[in-house]
This record gives C-alpha cells, sequence and structure tokens, in this order.
C-alpha cells in the first residue's frame, strides 16, 4: 500500500561501479611499487568505519625514490611544446569525466560526503580544472609571466582530506600545464581517490614519473616537504602544520604557497534577498558538513531582521537530510574521521560552556559512523572560541552587527582571511564591502562558488599564494623578468579575487570569476571590474598591507 | 513580515499606514510591494535546480503519482472545445485509467465559461460530482477587455455552476504601476465569485523579473485570491520550478504573516511525471504537509495525465506500456 506521507524512499547510488583492491602500493614513475617499509594503514568509511582498504605508509626512502623520478622525468617534460602537454591534461580531463560517477562513488566512500556533493560539484570542477589548464599549456608566454616562463621543476604537494580528488586537481593541473613534474600525497585518511589518479595518469599515458603518488601520514608529508630536492612546496590544511611547513621551508631556495584555515563571514544585511540568502548560509556552512577552509562560519546578520532570518534558517535546516552519504536524497554526509568528529565535538562543547545559545534541528544519526547533527549558535561575541577558532564541521557561530562599519570591523576580526560574503540588493554597498573585508575571495550574493578561472587563496593565516586562474600559474612559474623575486614566500603580493556573481549585479563579476589583480604587478587591466579609480584604489590598499 | 498572525488589512495597514487597512493608492501598494525582500535569481533558480536532483523512488513515487493525478486540473482551453470534447474530458477525469479503476480521480475539470454546464452535467452523468468544474474567466487570456465585461464573464461561469474560477490580472495595468486597478478587479472578481474559488492567473513568462512574481503574489492575495496560478498556457514562457518556487514562499510567507492559507496552482508545460514530482518534493521541503493536498496544489494541465498513468502502470506491473494503454484526451 502506497504511503500517506510524502517520504522520501531510500535512492542509494550502486557501489558496484567502484573496484577497491585490498591493498594499494605507492604510485612512483608510473607503476605502484611496494613501500620499504612493507607497514600498511587502513582507510575507512567515515559513515560506517567499514574498511575499504589498506595502503602503503611512504618513508623517507620512498619520498627520495619518488623524487628522484619526478626530477628524471622534468627535464623532457618541461622540454615538451606546450601543446603537447595539453594533449595529455585534455586526456585526463576526459577520462575523469568518462569515469565520474565511479570517482564520485569513492569520494563518497572514502570521505563520507554526500554524493549529491560528489557527483555535482567535486567531480564536475576537478574535470573542469584539467580542461582550463590544459587550455593555459601553450600560452604560458602570454600569461603575463614574461616571454619566456620557465617551469620551477619538482613540486611537492601535499593536499588535504576534505576534497581529496578536487585538492589534487588543483595543484596537479597547473603543475603540469606549466611543465613541472610533481610528487604529491594525498591526506593519511583520503588516500584512494589519488590512487584512482594515479591510475588516470597511466591509461592517459602521461610519460613515467611526472606524476607520483606516495601515501602515508604526516611523516611522509614532512618527508617530502623536507626533501633537498624539491624546488616548490605547495601545501592545503591546517594553519598550525602550515606553519611547521613555513619553518622547514625557509632558508632554503624552495618557493612555497600555503592554503590554510578560515573563520569566513556570511554578512547579511536588511535588504538582502532573504530566501536565497538562507540558501547560501546553508550552503555556506553545511556543504561538506562545514569542512571547508573558506566555510561561512561566522554568520553576521543585521539586528534589524536578526529574528526573521534566524526563522528561516532553522525552517530550512529542519528540511536538512542527514544520513547514508550514497543516497542521492542526502544533504549532509559524516564527519571525516573520529579525531575530527572530536574537535567539533569539543569546540561545540566550548560554545555552550561559554554562553552561546546551541540548536539543531530534530535529526536522527545512524548509530556506527562519524556524525555531528547541524548545529548552530545565536548569541555569539567576538570573545568566544567558537567565533575564534576554526572548527571546520557543521556548526554556525550567529553574531550580529549594526552598521556596515561594524560589519566589516567584526568580519576581519580574525586572525584568518580567506574568505567573505555579502548579501545586500545595493551594489555599492558590495563594491565598499569587498574592498574593505581582509579576504582572498568575497562572494556577493552566493558563497561556496568555485570555478577553474577563479583565483583562490588567504589573507594573513589563512596563507598565501593563488591556486586558480591566472594566478595559479604563478607559483609553478620561474623567469620572465621576475627571477629575483621568490615566487611563493610570504613576501608575495596578496591577490584578492572580488569574486561576484552578477546575474545583473552591479559588481559586474560573473560567475565566480574573479576580477583578481595582484597588487603591484603590472597588470593594470582588471578586466570585469566597472570602476577603475575604485579597483586602482584597491590595489593600492593591498600593497600597503602587505 | 511580522510572524504573529493578523488579518490581512492588518498587514496592508501596517505596511501602507492606512487606518482603513484598505490600499488607497498605486503609491501605498508600491510601498508595500516594493518594501518586500528582493529575488536573486541566479539563487533563485539553483535552489529550484537542486530541488530537482531529488530522486523519488519506490513507494514515495507510488505516493507522489497518485497524489499528483489528485491535484490535476484537467484542462481543455481551446477555441475548437465541443460539448463532446468536454464530456469525453470529464469521463476521464472521474476514471483515468480504464484498465486500472484504483487510479485515483483529478481535482477539476478547467474549461471556458460555455462550458460550464456541459462540464457539470458530464461529471454528475460519470458519477463523480465531486470533481470541481473551473472555468477561466475575466476575458482569459488576454485579460483585455472592460471591467464590467470580465465581472459578467465571472457572473455567467458563477451561474453555469462553477466551483472555480481562474482569472487573469490586467497584465499592463501591473507592468504600469497601477497596482491599485489590479487590486480592485480581483476584489471585485472575486465578489463575483460567491462561494466559488478564486484562482489568480499572473502569467509570469509576461511579467518576466522574479521581483514582479514576488509582488504580483501578493497583491493578488492581499486582494483575496484563494489560490494564485502562474500561467495560461498560451504564452511562450509558462509554468517553471524557480518561478513556481517562489509562489510557495510567498504563500508561505503570507500564511505566517496573515494566516491565511492560499494555493498555489503551476500551469502550462508541465508533461511528464518527473516534471510533476519535481515540483510536489518543491512543495514538500518548502511549504511541507499542509500544503500536499489537491487543495492547496494543483496541476494546470492536459497531456501530464496520460504520462503520470504510464509511470503508475509501470510501477504497479513492472512494464512499460505506452500511449496506447492511455485514453488520448
Amino acid at each position: 500500500m502506497a504511503p500517506t506521507a510524502f517520504e522520501y524512499a531510500p535512492a542509494p547510488e550502486s557501489r558496484a561501479v567502484v573496484d577497491l583492491a585490498p591493498s594499494y602500493g605507492l604510485f612512483i614513475d608510473g607503476e605502484f611499487t611496494e613501500g620499504t617499509g612493507q607497514d600498511l594503514r587502513k582507510t575507512l568509511a567515515p559513515a560506517t568505519e567499514e574498511v575499504l582498504a589498506e595502503y602503503t605508509q611512504a618513508h623517507e626512502e620512498d619520498v627520495d625514490r619518488a623524487v628522484r623520478a619526478a626530477r628524471r622525468a622534468f627535464t623532457p617534460w618541461s622540454a615538451l611544446p606546450g601543446a603537447e602537454r595539453a594533449k595529455y591534461l585534455f586526456r585526463i580531463a576526459r577520462i575523469i569525466q568518462e569515469r565520474s560517477r565511479e570517482l564520485a562513488v569513492l569520494e563518497t566512500l572514502d570521505n563520507g560526503k554526500p554524493i549529491r556533493e560528489t557527483r555535482d560539484a567535486d567531480l564536475p570542477l576537478v574535470a573542469a580544472h584539467f580542461f582550463y589548464y590544459a587550455g593555459w599549456a601553450d600560452k604560458l608566454a602570454y600569461a603575463g609571466f614574461g616571454p619566456d616562463p620557465r617551469p620551477v621543476g619538482v613540486a611537492a604537494q601535499v593536499i588535504p582530506w576534505n576534497f581529496p580528488l578536487l585538492m589534487l586537481a588543483w595543484k596537479v593541473a597547473p603543475a603540469l600545464a606549466t611543465g613541472n613534474t610533481v610528487v604529491l600525497k594525498p591526506a593519511e585518511t583520503t588516500p584512494l581517490s589519488a590512487l584512482f589518479f594515479a591510475d588516470i595518469c597511466r591509461r592517459a599515458g602521461l610519460p613515467r614519473g611526472v606524476v607520483n603518488i606516495v601515501t602515508g601520514d604526516g611523516a611522509t608529508g614532512a618527508a617530502l616537504v623536507g626533501h633537498p630536492d624539491v624546488d616548490k612546496v605547495a601545501f592545503t590544511g591546517s594553519t598550525a602544520v602550515g606553519k611547521e611547513i613555513a619553518r622547514t621551508v625557509a632558508g632554503t631556495s624552495k618557493r612555497l604557497t600555503l592554503e590554510l584555515g578560515g573563520k569566513g563571514a556570511n554578512i547579511v544585511f536588511d535588504d538582502a534577498p532573504l530566501d536565497q540568502a538562507v540558501e547560501g548560509i546553508v550552503n555556506g556552512i553545511f556543504f561538506n558538513q562545514g569542512q571547508v577552509c573558506c566555510a561561512g562560519s561566522r554568520l553576521l546578520v543585521q539586528e534589524s531582521v536578526h529574528d526573521e532570518l534566524l526563522d528561516a534558517l532553522k525552517r530550512r535546516l529542519a528540511t536538512l537530510r542527514v544520513g547514508d552519504p550514497l543516497d542521492k536524497n542526502t544533504d549532509v554526509g559524516a564527519i571525516n574521521s573520529a579525531e575530527q568528529l572530536d574537535r567539533i565535538t569539543e569546540l561545540a562543547a566550548a560554545g555552550e560552556a561559554e554562553g552561546a545559545e546551541r540548536w539543531s534541528p530534530a535529526c536522527e544519526l545512524p548509530t556506527s559512523g562519524y556524525w555531528f547533527a547541524p548545529t548552530l549558535f545565536t548569541g555569539v561575541t567576538q570573545a568566544h572560541r567558537i567565533a575564534r577558532e576554526e572548527i571546520f564541521g557543521p556548526v554556525l557561530s550567529v553574531l550580529t552587527f549594526r552598521t556596515p562599519d561594524e560589519a566589516v570591523a567584526k568580519a576581519n576580526n580574525t586572525p584568518y582571511g580567506l574568505s567573505a560574503g555579502i548579501w545586500t540588493e545595493k551594489g555599492s554597498r558590495i563594491l565598499k564591502l569587498a574592498d574593505q573585508l581582509r579576504a582572498g575571495v568575497v562572494w556577493a550574493n552566493t558563497f561556496n562558488k568555485f570555478d577553474p578561472t577563479s583565483p583562490f587563496g588567504g589573507y594573513k593565516e589563512s596563507g598565501f599564494g593563488r591556486e586558480g586562474g591566472r594566478h595559479g600559474l604563478e607559483p609553478y612559474l620561474a623567469g620572465g623578468g621576475r627571477a629575483g623575486e621568490p615566487g611563493g614566500g610570504p613576501g608575495e603580493g596578496h591577490g584578492k579575487a572580488a569574486g561576484g556573481r552578477g546575474g545583473g549585479k552591479a559588481a559586474g563579476t560573473r560567475g565566480g570569476k574573479a576580477a583578481g589583480a595582484r597588487a603591484g604587478k603590472a597588470d593594470g587591466a582588471r578586466s570585469g571590474k566597472a570602476d577603475g579609480a575604485r579597483s586602482g584604489k584597491a590595489d593600492e590598499k593591498a600593497s600597503v598591507k602587505r | 513580515m511580522p510572524t504573529d498572525a493578523a488579518s490581512p488589512d492588518a498587514v496592508t495597514e501596517a505596511r501602507t499606514g492606512d487606518p482603513t487597512g484598505r490600499p488607497t493608492s498605486d503609491a501605498a501598494l508600491r510601498r508595500l510591494l516594493h518594501g518586500l525582500p528582493g529575488v536573486d535569481a541566479v539563487g533563485l533558480e539553483a535552489r529550484a535546480a537542486t530541488l530537482g536532483t531529488r530522486s523519488i523512488k519506490t513507494t514515495a513515487k507510488a505516493y507522489a503519482l497518485d497524489l499528483a493525478i489528485s491535484m490535476i486540473d484537467l484542462t481543455t482551453l481551446e477555441g475548437a472545445d465541443t460539448p463532446g470534447k468536454v464530456r469525453a474530458l470529464c469521463a476521464k477525469g472521474a476514471a483515468p485509467d480504464p484498465t486500472d479503476r484504483t487510479a485515483p480521480r483529478v481535482a477539476a475539470i478547467c474549461v471556458y465559461p460555455d462550458m460550464v454546464a456541459t462540464a457539470k452535467q458530464a461529471l454528475a452523468d460519470a458519477g463523480a460530482p465531486g470533481i470541481h468544474v473551473a472555468s477561466v474567466a475575466t476575458a482569459f487570456p488576454a485579460g483585455r477587455a472592460a471591467l464590467d465585461v470580465k465581472l459578467a464573464d465571472t457572473r455567467a461561469a458563477v451561474a453555469a455552476g462553477a466551483d472555480e474560477i481562474d482569472m487573469v490580472i490586467d497584465r499592463g495595468a501591473f507592468l504600469a504601476g497601477r497596482y491599485l486597478q489590479v487590486y480592485e478587479e480581483i476584489q471585485q472578481v472575486k465578489a463575483e465569485c460567491g462561494t466559488a474559488h478564486l484562482k489568480v492567473i499572473f502569467e509570469n513568462g509576461e511579467l518576466a523579473t522574479y521581483d514582479n512574481i514576488r509582488r504580483a503574489s501578493w497583491l493578488a492575495m492581499l486582494a483575496g485570491a484563494d489560490f494564485i496560478k502562474t500561467s495560461t498556457g498560451k504564452v511562450a514562457v509558462n509554468a517553471t520550478p524557480p518561478g513556481t518556487l517562489l509562489m510557495l514562499e510567498a504563500v508561505r510567507d503570507f500564511r505566517a504573516a496573515t494566516g491565511r492559507q492560499v494555493g498555489v496552482k503551476p500551469a502550462g508545460g508541465i508533461r511528464t511525471a518527473k516534471d510533476a514530482v519535481k515540483y510536489l518534493v518543491m512543495v514538500n521541503e518548502t511549504l511541507g504537509e499542509d500544503w500536499l493536498s489537491p487543495d492547496w496544489f494543483r496541476f494546470g494541465a492536459s497531456s501530464l495525465l496520460g504520462d503520470l498513468l504510464m509511470q503508475r502502470q509501470k510501477l504497479a506491473t513492472g512494464r512499460y506500456s505506452g500511449p496506447d494503454y492511455v485514453t488520448v484526451d
């Protein structure tokens, strides 16, 4: 008999598309090899705590083998004409598209995020990054980095667990397009999609040693970034580890880019499109269970609409579907690891202890696996830990403001500076605030929108260097009259991705494409930004700030 | 919007400052309607698209298909309509699936005013007097006639036994900012309706912007509409998921502000069961159970019923049939 209420029946995506081996080796010099230490680690499905596969802990000798393979491959790879390198990248992008369902299911299994996200966000973006940087490979002389920009050499890349394959794409695609070779270490809780990517490289016929994947824990990562024959280090992850890496690299000739934590402010004015703002807030903090470095984890709402917005937000949160990440109707999946769950739990408890009011919708959490209900805290002040520390979980801190100046002051009052969002129907206010906010990405009337053409990166303790867009080429290029300037170091200018997604808005930028420009660079024409004088001023300020 | 229950008049008063609670000028209504929160087009469309990715299977699908059938205003609005055609449509509405009498009946038969009496009789003959007869009126579909003609049109339909009146607003007046004229027209048509329910059609495709759709929704609800309806089905752009989602948000907010619940009817262009289920998902996740009934949500459609029945047969038998196994009209 048909049910009497509209309750969605389970709609699980099939796991059968993913063929997992019981254990995986290291991908070095074009083939999978055993590690020297012979010790294996387990990777779990966070939704069930089921062991998915074993993988190899790479030791120093293994890392050395990988770096040497990358060094050997560098000379012939970098000598290829750009159009030839592009062929491989286009091929990789195509294979990713063809295998996108398999990779989406794999990513959901290993990471715990919903299939809706891996299918509709992660995988399309991964393919888009490879397509985008494939297009740059034969146009580097026209990218604004001098007439003959050269690759840097061997890139050591260490990526986090929150977007395993997407962060790989952000790192590998620009490195290969510019003629570098890479050794990449995926996160210890999510190694599988990188290992599948190794297979894709093989199938694409990528020359041996151009991409090497070494798996393991923090010790592997430390060995990789500390290896003397590495020319460039790119890290995405926590600020604490980022600082360690900066210390390791200091005093060497290695270039460094860091993309670290954040405590993004999502600022809602009383004239905002409220229904869409609610969606943006939800997307800002519950996308990927809030395990996003640029998450809008602080909601700054104008006092005059606080109650109305909070009512609407709570009503919307009650419709979020938390549970089996492989179910196509799941909105919020599992937390990636027990360790991360502990941290979220601890910080949420601190929020309560410090006097903020905690609220979660009624939702039944699965009994096995790592789960945390969508949570919001009201009555939060700047003095609370949950307003200052990165929680990296589905926990939103709600603060209020009265005037635009107060909103900016509170938004900037953080050691981080990665992302911010502005919700208002007033275009001039968007432009003004985007200049004042010390965040690498500023979204207008949207949040968590990504596009390979848009530079992404942080201010302050959120790191330095930009990934994505034309800017994302620079960390992997040397030469062009800028040889004396160390590319990625802390002295690097901070480009601001004044991201907007116009929809006819006065901000004039579209599709999350940043009208980003690097301070003090000869790239005067900031395409896409309407107000030349204003953007000129912004550039000046950015250079003063650093 | 205030969240405590109040009468529509109180809302009007609060927003217009007019102590009688009745808007007295275009300016007063403009202040009210233009004071509503704006709509971000990209965000609205993204939300509607995301809801469209819900995967509705097995028991949920069976529930949704039957619910959708029971919400259909089975429609024929052609110059070539004859009593015979209308009788055939009524027979289909009363027993949609000749091979399976458990299929639910449709909500209403929607015709031009001159066919109302025919439809009433045909439904009685088919043993389904519970199915409503809805009649378009007020110089449908353009709405370009003198007010007394529109009122007479409505009167005739009601006199012939129409249970529901689907009126069109004067889009020209709305776009020119003559909100008071639109408001008063709706009020007067409502007065002619008596006990018949009034659905107010905006013709979203001609209002063009989402801000306009939100304003038209509030204007119609304030003037007394029982239902708000997207389109006539006679222009290039008819019901769309984002436009309908916006109207769902409007009725939700209106009930929160006034305590009065208003129904929503997307019409035109919804032809497949898959599309219909997406609309039901939108209702479910925006408004919840309170609106998941033919009393509060309708589909204005004709060919949709055939696809719903085919999907229903597929679910019951495990096999796809084909258009030869459902009736043509």
